[in-house]
């Protein structure tokens, strides 16, 4: 039979040969291959665009598209997973919608491999890295020699070589933080079928460092770049957070603290300013003279849609009962996230603190039913109005134009502050004061508020204060040791009202059943 | 003159000598009439051949016949393209017969893929439904013509609205991610399935009373000529043509009136003001109205259609020619609802040169409009607070709105009456499709046939949606207007030899084909910009157009060997190659053999005088599949971002181009069917039927599943991984108990036994592993349904409830089942599929002289649904909603009493099985009105009744989620037919 075949086929094709054959190499009329896309500095520069662009939007036709599968399209972009993963499993936020898949186990502390966010969240971070690793690939000296690109477009674009691998770089710095032991994949991975292999979380601190440190003078000198694009200062930063946290990933003994403050200074140094309104970092025109934020992700609610991002963090912090319009989201509010006890607790009385930065909405502090949005306090830090007060433009009322800040000053300040106390070298205990006091005094408006001196645990919560919301505070937790076990209890930490201890092993997350069933060369992290 | 008078004479004499000499040997004259079986009409142009003669006659136009010389015993026969050629032994000199149609015949012939077959020589698993036996009623798509009269073929509705048409599945399908739906192949033209914006399903676009049969192709051995697109089965179409004789007017018209047959269970306006009272806050009591609305009566109507139909048919010289025209308007009973459709038909047979070029030309057109009402208030009547009025003085255009601030709520409901009357949504679309097939056998060897078959379908849909700028619906963006267009021109072209010779040396016949196809498909579609009501622009498109294409080119040949007309051995081979995959994977090849034994030929049964036939056939084949997936998905290519999906750098926004994921070694999915099967005739075709066993084994499977992250563009691939089979079993039983004069009893019977199962999903094994399917509504990103192996396809993976003594679901408590403590996703399990196990269909008639009555039962059995509909809102905080609204519940609600959704219990998962009675029709034939006329008049209820434990508006739901699904009304219709 399979002679015959062979026979029938062979002849059907030499009797074809015709010609006709050659109609069923047909090409999409939109879709473009990447010689095509790459044979100008623009297209460069639009194939760029979504290296960027994989962090703020969840696919390249609209708000309903995503570049992954498996997970609901609004919910597949970075900024919502990740903001999720850092918050919700922490004493700053608690999630209403105890129906969608995966939420409850993340308010819980009790997720486990199947966790769809965690899944978005590992896959999100790795898609960013392969769409890199293809930049990466098309941007060779030796194929923009071939396309003809020379010249100051071909310099141009080795920096955005340059960017891409810190982009890359701070994606790894995520599933380091996160899920420790993930694949690993460079431009010299390819689109393939091979597994890719795993690496350790020691073995990947070592790559992040050393990307981080060969790109460092490679980068655009820090606030000369590009509004939305990493330069030397964004490289300083996450090198301060990745050295801030060494022993974390490298354990007991490996402290990199020294090299934190570095960094700092080197951040501290480079003509970055405080906002004077602490709100104002967090408006729709907050990418209007913003001296603050190293590196933001970009929203625009016309040309950047999608469900996730600061649309979320905006529209899920805010209920009818709370005027949307007020924050900018007339047709929106959608009541999901809010505080915890311990959230409004950090800043004291709240009917008499003079401190701009608590900004709660509501009644309830205590949460007695997880699923109702007005147990707890709403947060209202984040909104979509602009400087005057008005509304940023949007189609319906809902998508949001906040830009997002991965890396801002006040971060950096407290950074350096925790590293001399932690003993850090090259810093001063006076400087580490002051800077805190900084932050403080914008907080107060004036010194009533300013401290005299620091200790641990006033960081922590000092860091709550400053920077709740924006996606620090599983790391910070896990860095100050409280993050499992029951040193430091939070409503419903462990699934309990008035909180229990979680297990170590929770500092990181489960490396997601799929991704260990698809790929045979990860392994499960411990206790998954 | 006195010669005139002499040859006159003569030829008297002439005449007397001949007949004198005629009588000497036992000749005489008959006469006769015949008439349609079905309906006792009068049938012209019947041929009358004295057997093993030449000398033969046809009828006239009221089915008189006249043979002046018959000699004695001589048997005469009747016989008439679609009718069962009928011998009868001269007895007498009048001679009336009736002729019966001859569906009821094993000899009959069969289309099969490029050729035709006769039905008892058959190899293999093919079933024929006849316009007799269609469904009767106003059947505005095809597919319904045939709902449960096949062994094996599935139909189920899409839903109520006019035109949406039906899932069709021939043998359970053979796919999970690429496309289940059979190839449909109209007077052998390959029809696109493919949707076009503007009409409720393609196959509306096509009127069914131009169908004359349907053949549906089951087994390798039939489907296999059909190689890369067989995997689902084949639908064979052939439409009515042209019959030899005089010109015949047909005229039918049904009308009718339909009305909803069963609205969702929800609180009364009390229940709901006594829930709100027992358990909601003072505020909430506070939001309470004084109206009492039922949503559900003011959304939906009694509505009108009516289907008429006009055809010409006859011979024009050597010409036989068919012209019909229809007109089809249809309302939906959501309001607004509506199906316009002009359709027309010619057909024309010319035969050449002594009839060795046979030119058959069809051409079908239609014209469809539609008005598509918002089905979003299908979902709101149920959820929209009924204490609340319909209308209401405001700026929403006066229905009744929940409010935040001064605008409408977000996430409240839509008042339903609002959804529908403030959105006009028009749609229209052009189809025309045809062929002109030549057939030509070579005057110095008329064995040998070229055919040629060039054939097109093309069709345009374009539209437009209009909401007002006040309308609570797109309130946010102060109304909204969408444009569309699409274009599909899909060409055939196919050529064909065949060599059919009998041997009568080595008692031997010969039937060979070989063939070339070549298939283009394309559509264009057009975008536009959406806008706001005013005519602003919220998004425009990134390309004005876009134009996916895909070509098949295809080579097949079949042998047929008839070894003394007993053994029959078949092989077909085809290789398609297709622009859908590389150079490299792109041809593939598909062959089928089958043999077929006609035991009651054999020496040891041939003069039983019970059995009249009774074929064995045994076939294994293997067939493709490629239709569902993507175009270019083998192809490392970049998308261009939208508009709305742009990146700001700097203080400019970029478009993006994204890399596509891809599987450069994409293929066919390959299916490999055995079938064995016997069919058997009993008391000559009385009693018929047929029984078939299948085992089909997909490979390759096409699917969407996880890959390792990291190796492509994106974490899901469509890839080639996985098999999966389909085991079954049909058996179909015709009979005919009473067969007088005036009076016939016929009855049908058929039922299918299927069971599937993914056999295996990824490279590497795990039990564990699961694709998850199945959205449901009412939160963000939950999934009812999964993939895995040894399971159904779309099993239901749920928690299992735990119950208190009183039977009522305790919330949120489900069995440990992994035992560890802790209830987690892995506590899930698999819990029956939406697929029945097993498909019955029941049709029977009865005609009493000038009566008939007939009715259609289907009944499908273990098939399971999700109520999504309960699962979504019949909680407590659906009704006392934290958003500071009060909504409607389905009346489960005060079965859980549910505070928060527990999507994921299996409380939800019903046994959905059914008993339906689709249709009950009686007819009477009036008979002449005048001269060569034949009037009959028809009364007939559609979807007569359910009989079914599930609680939800429909238990034949094709996903097995029900959800907002558009309730399929009862109809009544009165119909006429006249024919002159």
């Amino acid at each position: 039979m399979k002679n015959i075949t062979k026979i029938f086929l062979s002849f059907c094709l030499t009797a074809g040969v015709s010609g006709c054959h050659k109609d069923l190499n047909l090409q999409p009329q939109n879709d473009i291959t990447a010689d095509v896309v790459y044979s100008t500095p623009e297209g460069y520069k639009m194939a760029f665009a979504k290296i960027y662009g994989s962090f703020a939007l969840t696919g390249g036709a609209g708000s309903g598209s995503s570049d992954l599968g498996g997970i609901d399209a609004g919910t597949s972009d970075f900024l919502r997973l990740y903001w999720n993963a850092q918050e919700l499993t922490t004493d700053e936020a608690a999630c209403a919608w105890v129906g969608d898949p995966g939420v409850s186990e993340l308010n819980f502390q009790n997720w486990n491999s199947n966790n769809v966010m965690l899944r978005g969240l590992y896959t999100r971070s790795l898609y960013q890295i392969t769409v890199a690793n293809e930049f990466l690939r098309e941007s060779t000296e030796e194929k923009l020699a071939s396309r003809n690109i020379t010249g100051a477009d071909a310099g141009e674009i080795s920096v955005y070589r340059e960017e891409a691998r810190f982009l890359r770089a701070y994606q790894y710095w995520v599933l380091m933080d996160l899920f420790g032991n993930p694949p690993f994949i460079t431009e010299e991975s390819g689109i393939s079928k091979t597994a890719p292999p795993r690496i350790t979380r020691t073995e990947l601190f070592s790559y992040v460092e050393s990307e981080l440190l060969d790109i460092e003078s490679k980068l655009v000198a820090p606030r000369q770049n590009e509004y939305g694009r990493a330069d030397q200062g964004a490289v300083w930063a996450l090198l301060t957070r990745l050295y801030m946290n060494a022993e974390v990933y490298l354990g007991t003994g490996n402290a990199k603290y020294t090299q934190a403050i570095t960094y700092a200074d080197k951040v501290i140094g480079a003509g970055y300013a405080l906002e004077t309104d602490y709100q104002k970092l967090f408006i729709a025109d907050n990418d209007k003279d913003n001296r603050e934020t190293i590196l933001s992700i970009n929203y625009d609610a016309i040309n950047t849609q999608n469900y996730g991002g600061t649309t979320f963090i905006i529209n899920s912090s805010v209920n009818n009962a709370m005027n949307p319009a007020s924050f900018g989201i007339p047709n929106g509010g959608w009541g999901g996230n809010r505080s915890r006890a311990t959230l409004p607790g950090a800043f004291g009385e709240l009917a008499t603190t003079t401190d701009k930065r608590a900004m709660f909405f509501g009644q309830t502090s205590g949460i007695e039913d997880m699923s109702v949005f007005t147990d707890g306090l709403a947060v209202g830090k984040f909104k979509n109005t602009l400087s005057d007060g008005t509304t940023a433009p949007s189609n319906d009322g809902t998508q949001c134009s906040v830009d997002f800040p991965l890396f801002r000053l006040a971060d950096i300040y407290l950074l350096y502050a925790e590293a001399v106390l932690r003993g850090g070298n090259g810093g001063s205990n006076a400087t580490a004061l002051e800077y805190v006091n900084q932050l403080r005094a914008r907080a107060y408006g004036n010194n009533s508020g300013n401290v005299t001196s620091l200790s641990l645990d006033f960081m922590l919560e000092e860091r709550m204060r400053e920077l709740h919301w924006e996606a620090y505070r599983r790391t910070d937790l896990i860095r100050f040791g409280k993050y499992t076990g029951d040193s430091y209890l939070w409503p419903f930490k462990g699934g309990v009202p008035e909180g229990t201890s979680i297990p170590a092993y929770r500092t990181v997350f489960p490396i997601p059943a799929s991704d260990i069933i698809a790929n045979p060369n990860l392994l499960q992290n411990d206790n998954y | 003159m006195l010669r005139k008078i002499y040859c006159l004479r003569c030829g008297y004499l002439m005449l007397l000598i001949l007949w004198a000499a005629g009588s000497a040997m036992g000749q005489q004259a008959v006469r006769g009439k015949v008439t349609d079986r079905n309906d006792g009409s009068p049938m012209p142009g019947v041929n009358v051949l004295i057997k093993g003669t030449t000398t033969g006659t046809q009828t006239d136009d009221e089915g008189h016949y006249l043979l002046p010389d018959v000699p004695q015993g001589a048997v005469l026969v009747f016989s008439y393209i679609g009718k069962q050629t009928q011998e009868t032994p001269v007895s007498g000199t009048v001679m009336d017969v009736s002729l019966a149609d001859d569906s009821q015949l094993l000899s009959e012939i069969v289309v099969i893929g490029y050729g035709t077959q006769k039905k008892n020589e058959l190899t293999g698993a093919v079933s024929t439904i006849t316009a007799k036996e269609f469904q009767k009623g106003v059947i505005t798509t095809p597919d319904q013509l045939i709902s449960g009269k096949v062994a094996g073929v599935q139909i189920t509705p899409n839903g109520g609205r006019p035109g949406s048409g039906s899932t069709i599945r021939i043998r359970a399908g053979a796919s999970l991610n690429a496309s289940n739906d059979p190839l449909i192949v109209i007077d052998g033209v390959p029809v696109s399935g493919e949707g076009i914006s503007g009409s409720p399903n393609p196959l509306s676009l096509i009127n069914p009373s131009d169908i004359e049969t349907f053949t549906v192709l089951k087994d390798a051995s039939a489907t296999a000529i059909y190689g890369s697109r067989a995997s689902n089965g084949v639908i064979m179409i052939t439409t009515k043509k042209g019959v030899s004789g005089k010109p015949k007017i047909n005229f039918s018209t049904q009308n009718a009136v339909s009305v909803i047959n069963r609205k969702i269970e929800v609180l009364s306006p009390d229940q709901l003001r006594t829930y709100v009272s027992e358990h909601g806050s003072e505020a909430q009591k506070a939001m309470l109205g004084t109206a009492n609305t039922d949503w559900q009566d003011e959304i939906y109507q009694a509505a009108f259609s009516t289907d008429n139909n006009l055809s010409i048919s006859g011979s024009a010289g050597n010409m036989p020619y068919r012209v019909g025209v229809g007109y089809l308007n249809q309302d939906g009973i959501l309001k607004r609802d509506n199906l316009n459709r002009i359709s027309g038909a010619v057909t024309l047979n010319p035969r050449f040169f002594d009839k060795h070029l046979k030119v058959d030309l069809n051409l079908k057109g239609s014209m469809q409009k539609s008005f598509f009402a918002n089905q979003g208030a299908i979902f709101t009547s149920i959820q929209m607070d009924p204490t609340k009025p319909v209308y209401e003085e405001n700026s929403f255009g006066n229905f009744y709105e929940w409010k935040q601030g001064e605008n409408p709520h977000p996430l409240a409901p839509r008042n339903p009456v609002g959804l529908i009357e403030q959105k006009e949504d028009n749609g229209k679309v052009l189809r025309s499709f045809g062929n002109l097939q030549l057939d030509y056998a070579f005057h110095f060897l008329p064995e040998l046939r070229a055919n040629l078959n060039l054939g097109y379908d093309i069709s345009r849909g374009e539209g437009d949606t209009f909401v007002p700028a006040f309308a609570a619906q797109n309130f946010n963006t102060q109304g909204n207007i969408t444009n569309y267009k699409e274009e599909i021109s899909n060409k055939v072209l196919e050529f064909f030899f065949n060599y059919n010779k009998a041997i009568s040396s080595i008692n031997s016949q010969i039937d060979v084909t070989a063939g070339y196809g070549y298939y283009d498909n394309q559509k264009t579609v057009f975008n536009f910009p959406t806008l706001r009501a005013d005519g602003s622009v919220i998004t425009t498109p990134a390309f004005a157009t876009d134009v996916p294409q895909n070509r098949l080119i295809s080579y097949f040949g079949r042998l047929i060997y008839t070894l003394n007309d007993r053994y029959i051995v078949s092989g077909t081979l085809r290789t398609d190659g297709s622009s859908r995959f590389s150079p490299e994977n792109r041809w593939g090849v598909f062959p089928s053999a089958a043999v077929t034994w006609r035991l009651a030929k054999e020496s040891f049964l041939e003069n039983s005088t019970v059995l009249s036939d009774l074929n064995l056939r045994l076939s294994y084949g293997i067939t493709g599949q490629q239709d569902g997936i993507a175009n270019y998905s083998y192809l490392p290519n970049y998308n261009y971002s939208v508009n709305e999906s742009r990146y700001q750098l700097g203080s400019s926004f970029y478009n993006m181009y994204s890399p596509v994921a891809y599987d450069a070694e994409i293929r066919w999915e390959s299916t490999a069917t055995s079938n064995i099967g016997l069919d058997y005739g009993l008391l000559r075709g009385r009693l018929n039927g047929s029984l078939d066993v299948y085992y089909k084994k997909t490979r390759d499977l096409l699917s969407t599943i996880p890959i390792a992250v990291g190796t492509n563009f994106s974490n899901l691939l469509l890839t080639n991984v996985g098999n999966m089979e389909n085991k079954g079993f049909e058996f179909n039983i015709s009979a005919i108990p009473v067969l007088k004069n005036d009076l016939e009893w016929n009855m049908n019977f058929n039922f299918t036994y299927n069971n599937s199962k993914v056999t295996n999903l990824t490279a590497v094994d795990d039990p564990g592993f699961l694709v998850e399917q199945g959205w449901i509504e009412g939160s963000t990103g939950n999934n009812i349904q999964a993939h895995t192996i040894n399971k159904a396809p779309f099993s239901y993976r749920v928690y299992k409830q735990v119950y208190n003594a009183e039977g009522k679901p305790l919330e949120g408590v489900y069995a440990d089942l992994n035992g560890d403590g802790k209830i987690t996703d892995d506590d899930r399990y698999y819990f029956k599929s939406p697929m029945p196990k097993y498909i019955l269909g029941f049709s029977t008639g009865v005609n009493y002289k000038r009566w008939n009555i007939s009715t259609t039962l289907r009944s499908n059995l273990d098939n399971y649904v999700y109520d999504n509909v309960s699962s979504n809102m019949a909680i407590s905080s659906n009704v006392l909603n934290p958003v500071n609204i009060i909504n409607n519940a389905p009346a489960d609600l005060l079965n859980t009493n549910f505070q928060v959704n527990q999507y994921m219990s299996d409380y939800y998962v019903y046994n959905a099985s059914f008993l339906k009675m689709d249709n009950l029709t009686l007819s009477y034939n009036v008979g002449e009105v005048w001269k060569g006329s034949n009037l009959s008049v028809s009364g007939n209820i559609q979807n007569v009744f359910t009989l079914t434990n599930y609680h939800g508006v429909d238990p034949e739901i094709y996903s097995g989620i029900d959800n907002r699904f558009y309730p399929r009304p009862r109809t009544y219709v009165v119909g006429l037919n006249l024919s002159f």
